[in-house]
This record gives structure tokens, sequence and C-alpha cells, in this order.
């Protein structure tokens, strides 16, 4: 008898608690179904198409011709099924690293020219956002299939897995840290469970994303390096091995959820 | 010129539904830039939309607009197949007009 009374007191308070933050959370949901119908992430989509049709570089040429993985030009659909292997690249690769490919075979860039600029700043504007803008919205709606069967696609799943979990870095962070519970927030922002389908399905999915607090659209590559900033770990160079390990990863969890790119976020 | 507008015009019921999306930094002058300056004000501050020669929305912004405006609006006697002029003027003196077709909702 003596424990039960702590215990009935402790469900009770949880209540309280745990109604008033749904109470919030639908606020919140509410709230973002009336802004998403004005997503700037529009204007990006548009500038994006013109972009992959434009001819540009040293070979004048567009990116019409470019292969995301069902075949060259074929746009519809091809960001459901990223990141994945590439057997004229013979590695794994995502959106943003198939452009950058896209950008040396097709358009003639240098390697080192066609990963210029890949994050828009005050004053200049990125290629890369307008681009992923485009191709993920053209498999909006579309449910997630990145394959994990070829050895190379299983070997990045692992080496993602380990960056997942490997704490490290002066606050001793791993991406685990934040994206390991559910339920977990920081300041206002809630935190996915990103091994958890529920979570990773609904939120992984929504990336591109224009970000109200950047003014632009930012990409999952952005995404990544972003963390990687704020855990104060080494920098996270742009679609690196190490980057694409870490969306095999994610992508496992996320598979089966449907494409709402771009999305809007804070 | 700045980056053409989305728009989309639909009809909602006996009105038209106007959602406009335009493209545009609307900086409120206040802003510091990395060495510390002050990043120069610019601003739409005169919007105007017409169809069939007559004003059916006239707006004065200011400041506390935010980045790339989204408006969302209804005007009673437009009809599928008619035009929808839409211009902004900023404090710079750049412009931009665009026009959409009404279609049916």
């Amino acid at each position: 008898m003596r424990y039960r009374l702590p215990v009935l007191v402790l469900a009770a308070m949880c209540s309280g608690a745990c109604v008033a933050q749904q109470d919030t959370q639908k606020e919140i949901e509410r709230y973002r179904q009336l802004l998403a119908e004005g997503n700037p992430a529009d204007l990006f989509e548009a500038r994006g198409e013109e972009l992959w049709k434009a001819p540009r570089g040293p070979k004048k040429a567009s990116l019409e011709q470019c292969d995301l993985g069902l075949g060259a030009g074929v746009v519809k659909g091809a960001y459901a099924q990223l990141p994945r292997y590439f057997s004229d690249t013979d590695r794994v690769q995502d959106l943003e690293s198939r452009l950058v490919t896209c950008r040396v075979t097709l358009q003639g860039f240098t390697p080192g020219d066609a990963v210029k600029n890949p994050f828009s700043a005050p004053g200049r504007s990125s290629d890369m956002e307008a681009l992923a803008s485009y191709v993920a919205a053209e498999s909006k709606g579309m449910k997630l299939d990145a394959p994990l069967s070829h050895p190379k696609e299983v070997e990045a799943f692992r080496i993602g897995e380990q960056l997942f979990y490997r704490r490290a870095g002066p606050h001793d962070f791993a991406c685990v840290s934040c994206h390991g519970e559910t339920g977990r927030r920081i300041r206002l922002q809630e935190l996915p469970k990103l091994t958890d389908p529920k979570d990773a399905r609904k939120i992984f999915t929504t990336w591109p994303a224009y970000r109200v607090s950047q003014g632009t659209v930012r990409t999952m590559q952005h995404r990544l390096y972003d963390c990687y900033w704020q855990m104060r770990h080494p920098q996270l160079d742009y679609v690196s091995e190490a980057s694409i390990a870490l969306e095999v990863f994610m992508a496992k969890y996320a598979n089966g959820g449907e494409i709402q790119a771009p999305g809007l976020k804070r | 010129m700045a980056d053409p507008m989305r728009i989309r015009a639909s009809m909602a019921g006996d009105k038209v539904e106007v959602r406009v999306l335009m493209s545009h930094e609307m900086e409120t002058g206040l802003r510091k830039d990395a060495n510390g300056a002050l990043v120069p004000a610019h601003f739409i501050q005169n919007v105007t939309v017409t169809h069939a020669g007559k004003t059916v929305l006239s707006a004065q912004w200011g400041t506390s607009i935010s980045k790339n405006p989204f408006v969302h609006f209804r005007f009673k006697g437009g009809k599928p197949g008619e035009k929808v002029t839409i211009s902004w003027v900023d404090n710079k003196g750049e412009r931009r007009t665009d026009e959409a077709v009404i279609i049916s909702g």
C-alpha cells in the first residue's frame, strides 16, 4: 500500500504535463499546416528546373542526361531511390553527390569547381539547393525506397551505424546523443529518434526543406554538416563518404515514409 | 529583373482565390553583416493586383514583411480564363510584374 501512492501521484503528474505538451504539439502542427501553403521552396523548385535544363560549364551542356538511378534524364521518382550504389562511379551516392558527378561528366566542370558553393550565403545563392529542391519535388508523395542490397550499400550502412553511435569531440556527442530517444527536444525543436521508423519516416522525408531561420532551402548534406558543427565535431566534408554513409543508415529506418520534400522548417 | 513570382489563381465558389509567392530579400535595414556594417534596407513597398483593368488589391508594405512574401486573398468578379496581374515596386525602385490565368476550382 505504501508503495502504490507515490506511483499514482507520479502518474497523475505525468498525465497533466503530458497532455499540456500534446496540446502544444497539436497547435504547432496546425500552425505548420497553415504555413505550408506559402512555402518559398516553390521558388527554388522553379529555379532548379531551369538550372537542370540550362547549358552550363565548359561543355555547355544541360543536366538533362544526368542519370540519378532510373536512367539518363529520368527525374520523376529518382529521389525516392536515393542513396544507392552506382556502377559507373562504383560507389554509393546520394542526390547531391550524383549532381556533382553529372556536373563533371556532362557539363565538364573540374571536380573542384563542381563542389563549389554548395550552401548559399548572404549575397551568394547556391545552384545545388535549387537543383535538389527540383529533383526532390519530382518524388513528392512517393514512398522512400532506398536499396540496401549491394555489398557497398551494406558497407555504407555499417559505416553510418558506427558514426551514428560513436561519441567524440569536446562534448562527447554522437548523433545518438540527440536522436537516440523518443520525445526529446532541443530548445523548442522536437528531435526524432532516427532509428525508430515511426519518427524517421515522417522526418527524413521532409528534406530538403526551406529553413526560415536560414532564409533558404537547406539539403540533407547541409543538415549533416550543421549537426557536426553543433556537436563540435570536425567539419563534415561536402558529399564525403562519411556523409553518404550516414544517409544510408538513416534511410534504412525511413524507408516506407512518404516523401514530403521540399519541406518547411524553422 | 528579380526572380518570377509563383501565382495560382483559381475559382472558389463565386470568388477568385489568388496565392502569390514573391521572391524578395525584404531587408529591414537594421541587420548587420559579418563585418558589422548595416545591410541596406531593400523591401517591397507597394503591391498592386489588377483584373480587367480594375485594382483588386493594393498593399503598402514596410519592413515587418518577411523574406519571400506570400499573399493569399480572394476577390469577386473574375472568371476562368481571365488574367490576374500582380506588380510590386520596392524602395530601390526595382519592380516586377507577373500575370496568371484564372483556372476553375
